[in-house]
């Protein structure tokens, strides 16, 4: 799926890297620990957060995540935005809980990045 | 990289500075983009050292970082100032952490830091003595 597409999908703000709609997402990795994210996140993984502080996109550029979603509507600070803006990681903001964002995407066969058994 | 010469990088790591913390790792990465390493061996590096930079920022009275990349390979050493870690192996466990609250507020002090830098590298060494300091070495094969 395309990120154009988790933006229709999750009813989703893009706040920055609206450039980057076309890029593949196969998998998702929903979390708010970071060090999850690092152990689990594959190639081409979308990171569907309820955490805003900066280690989110540290996290998101060393992991190579295709973009980040924050959920229940949280916004961002500027220093944040502008940190992804150089990394070129979009991210998105949806009103639903995490619950929610992780089942409309799961309902479009998106599937969770971690599998039993395996890292990395 | 031609004629074998290798690529030294090395940085000052404060205690409990959060707000540049992953630069170093960043700049490692973007090193190694430049050089031409394999987007999946460059993940693993980059990963490694961040879980290392985070880990001294937080638990350490600050340290350096000090990458070297030679052509078939990148190593990464970690040495701080001490606090020193009592049981090494314990601090390998998964799960097992000393991290304060407002770190894991941040995402971090899992337990999973030490236990997946070994996972992502092809050599990793802890020594640690209490009062002293820790020192890691790592290394990936390119």
């Amino acid at each position: 799926m395309k990120l154009s597409e988790v933006q229709i999908v999750l009813d989703a703000e893009v706040v920055s890297g609206i450039k980057w709609m076309d890029r593949e997402v196969m998998t998702v990795c929903a979390a708010d620990l970071m060090s999850d994210v690092l152990a689990f996140a594959k190639e081409s993984t979308l990171l569907v957060t309820g955490l805003t502080n900066l280690q989110v996109v540290r996290t998101a550029e060393m992991s190579d995540v295709v973009g980040i979603v924050f959920v229940r509507g949280k916004y961002p600070g500027p220093e944040l935005i502008e940190l992804a803006r150089r990394k070129d990681i979009p991210l998105f903001i949806v009103k639903h809980s995490l619950y929610e964002t992780s089942g409309r995407l799961y309902q479009h066969d998106l599937k969770s990045c971690h599998k039993m058994g395996e890292i990395l | 990289m031609s004629g074998g010469q290798e690529i030294v990088l090395e940085f000052q790591l404060k205690a409990s500075v959060f707000d540049v913390a992953g630069e170093a790792s960043s700049k490692t990465k973007r090193v190694l983009q430049q050089i031409g390493v394999r987007a999946d061996v460059i993940r693993r590096i980059a990963i490694s050292a961040y879980e290392g930079e985070m880990n001294t920022i937080i638990h350490s009275c600050g340290g350096t970082m000090r990458v070297v990349i030679f052509q078939d390979r990148t190593e990464i050493t970690f040495e701080d100032q001490g606090p020193g870690i009592a049981d090494t192996n314990l601090a390998m466990q998964e799960g097992y952490s000393t991290a304060p609250d407002y770190v894991r507020e941040m995402g971090f002090g899992a337990g999973m830091g030490l236990p997946n830098m070994a996972r992502c590298t092809d050599k990793f060494v802890i020594e640690s003595e209490v009062g002293v300091g820790t020192k890691i070495m790592m290394v990936v094969f390119h």
